[in-house]
């Protein structure tokens, strides 16, 4: 992607700042999906507390304890994030937005006082408010007066704003609800898929922020060119989705390893979930936690939405080749193939190691990115083809030649 | 006249209790080919959990001693025992003790009412985090060597299990009862169920995390009964 940027409003240093943001973004999806991995997210109990010490407070030996360095960090480096996301609001929407941001910071710190008052057991979750409405009052403080950059950029910062620190409320309910019973599970498991699945939606937003703010986005518009095969990009994109929700179900669950083989499935294209055969599955085990019929189905799913979405993204990339070259589906297709080749083998990976940490952690990693460019790619057809009707209209009646369409 | 009626009813009373006392003793013996156990890398790889130890930490999953005797299985009454009667639980609390990065022992039996301590004997923090199906849940940092909370359960429940999410291969495992008839086998898979169990036929259940559950009838006589129970590797 290219940092020059000829969009007077779209300065290339903000540009450059959204690219950071997303990048820190992928860094937290990382280390959520390391937490998840290593079982290790309710290693500290309380939230926002850790240990009843403030988040910046905990002492380092603490900190350094086994599951512990994860989790913390997991919520040092959000907090991070929420910050540099509530100062790139402040900054692409320029200085009007002061005005609403303060608005908010009052709200919410007010709030935090409110729930303190109500019920001290609430304490935390007026700390959390607390700490989040003065964030942003300081984003309001901020004096230097700027313009908005695009009405869409902008709308995409208001979105990351709100989405950040709705992500930490569900972080931090997570932990406090862990033990909750709801609908035959518990509230960690629900707040944590719920945390991981729109962990995935807010780094795809964020990298459509950039993206709108950068100079490879304004030239987009560029020679449009109807892309008739556009369904497979769509149908990639929505299968890419589904198999992102599939693996955090399985994430979650535990289902990861409930099939041990590749390509079979315990000898069989379809495995048997009679109780018979449970006991034969879990005996191949080491641990005592049973195998269930829902556990192997999910898994058997998200094998074939893998091999599916696989297929989808090819058909995407054969059909890209049809565009001229610089078309941005042609270049998005290129990476996009990449990346699912790449994600496929650390599927198979994960299984063949047994699911190792950092190759699972990596899985979900290049999930996330290959949701982002299928998200991207969706745009460049979306935006392609909005300009080609335009030009097309403004055509209509003239001498010129219709642009011709690709096939 | 009146202190021989007391000795006599002391020592009435005294027969009478002892009437009551019965014990149920056997052996679980496992069959089988009972895997290898392996060794719990991840300890190793710990800085402060692989300092101490001097030799591979290994996963207890069967535990077998003298003569096929299966350890940490957990046997009780399952039917039997008078309907709607009700017992007191006992005053001695159960110690799950949190050593070297591992939960003693592995398995630990305790009835509905009974104080169960929780200890860290390490010299770093553990967390305990309790995922009850049935009991309440709960999640608390031990962050002291010595450090010990009481817990007790006010549900029957078999296997709770214990984790520890700062070191994720510590599990232990915890089976609540609501009678106080039940035992847990020794390295030779020894067991003896004892208190008030009144002369009857009982079905004693044998629980074993990863061979699952058999059952068998016994009849109490005297105060005195057997039973040997087998599971299978699964």
């Amino acid at each position: 992607m290219s940092s020059s940027n000829p969009h007077p409003s779209q300065p290339v240093w903000l540009f450059r700042f959204a690219a950071l943001v997303a990048l820190a973004t992928l860094g937290l999806v990382c280390i959520g999906g390391l937490v998840t991995s290593k079982g290790v997210g309710m290693s500290v109990p309380d939230w926002p507390t850790s240990f009843g010490y403030g988040m910046f407070a905990l002492p380092i030996s603490m900190w350094m304890t086994g599951g512990v360095f994860h989790e913390h960090t997991h919520r040092v480096w959000a907090s991070g994030v929420g910050l540099l996301v509530v100062f790139l609001t402040r900054w692409t929407a320029g200085s009007a937005s002061r005005k609403t941001l303060a608005r908010v910071g009052i709200a919410e710190v007010l709030a935090g006082v409110i729930l303190m008052q109500i019920n001290p057991l609430w304490k935390g979750e007026a700390h959390f408010l607390l700490g989040i409405g003065g964030v942003v009052l300081g984003a309001a403080a901020v004096g230097w007066k700027n313009a908005p950059a695009s009405r869409l950029s902008v709308r995409l910062a208001w979105a990351a704003f709100w989405l950040v620190q709705l992500q930490g409320s569900l972080g931090g309910l997570r932990v406090v609800l862990d033990s909750w019973a709801i609908g035959g599970t518990t509230g960690g498991t629900v707040f944590g898929m719920i945390h991981g699945c729109l962990g995935q939606v807010f780094f795809v937003l964020v990298t459509c922020l950039a993206l709108s703010l950068s100079g490879w986005y304004s030239r987009w518009t560029r020679n449009a060119t109807e892309f008739r095969e556009s369904f497979w990009v769509f149908l990639g994109t929505a299968l890419v989705f589904g198999q992102l929700i599939l693996g955090l179900w399985m994430r979650h669950q535990h289902a990861g390893l409930a099939i041990p083989d590749l390509p079979m499935a315990y000898g069989q294209w379809w495995p048997k979930t009679d109780a018979e055969s449970l006991v034969r599955y879990a005996s191949r085990r080491e641990g005592v936690d049973a195998i269930t019929p829902l556990q192997i189905h999910m898994h058997m799913f998200h094998r074939i939405n893998a091999v599916l979405a696989t297929l989808a993204i090819c058909m995407a990339f054969r059909f890209s080749r049809n565009l001229p070259h610089g078309h941005p589906v042609r270049t998005l297709g290129s990476l996009w193939l990449c990346l699912i080749g790449v994600q496929f083998a650390l599927g198979l990976l994960t299984v063949l190691t047994d699911r190792a940490a950092d190759i699972a952690t990596g899985h979900v990693a290049v999930g996330s990115l290959t949701l982002a460019l299928g998200c991207w790619s969706c745009w460049a057809v979306r935006v392609h083809q909005r300009q080609f009707a335009e030009e097309n209209r403004v055509l209509a009646g003239s001498v010129l030649p219709e642009i011709p369409a690709v096939r | 006249m009146k202190n021989t009626l007391k000795v006599v009813s002391m020592a009435a009373a005294v027969a009478a209790s002892s009437a009551l006392a019965g014990e149920i003793t056997g052996k679980i013996k496992i069959t089988g080919e009972v895997p290898p156990a392996r060794e719990i890398t991840p300890i190793k790889g710990d800085k402060l959990c692989g300092a101490l130890h001097t030799k591979p930490v290994m996963t207890r999953t069967y535990i077998v001693g003298a003569d096929h005797g299966l350890a940490n299985v957990a046997v009780y009454i399952k039917a039997g025992l008078p309907a709607g009667k009700t017992y007191t639980a006992p005053a001695t609390k159960p110690l799950i003790d949190q050593v070297g990065c591992v939960y003693e022992p592995l398995i630990t039996a305790a009835m509905v009412g009974q104080t169960v301590d929780i200890k860290n004997s390490d010299a770093f923090m553990h967390n305990v985090n309790c995922q009850a199906k049935v009991n309440k849940g709960f999640n608390f940092a031990q962050a002291t060597q010595g450090q010990v909370n009481p817990r007790v359960f006010d549900k029957a429940e078999l296997a709770v299990k214990l984790i520890c999410n700062v070191h994720p291969w510590m599990s232990g495992y915890v089976h609540v009862f609501d009678h106080p008839f039940f035992a847990v086998s020794d390295k030779d898979g020894n067991f003896t169920i004892q208190g008030d169990l009144p002369d009857g036929k009982y079905t004693v259940e044998a629980n074993h995390l990863k061979s699952g559950m058999v059952t068998g009838e016994v009849e109490v006589k005297g105060g005195k009964a057997t039973l040997n129970l087998e599971l299978a590797v699964k």
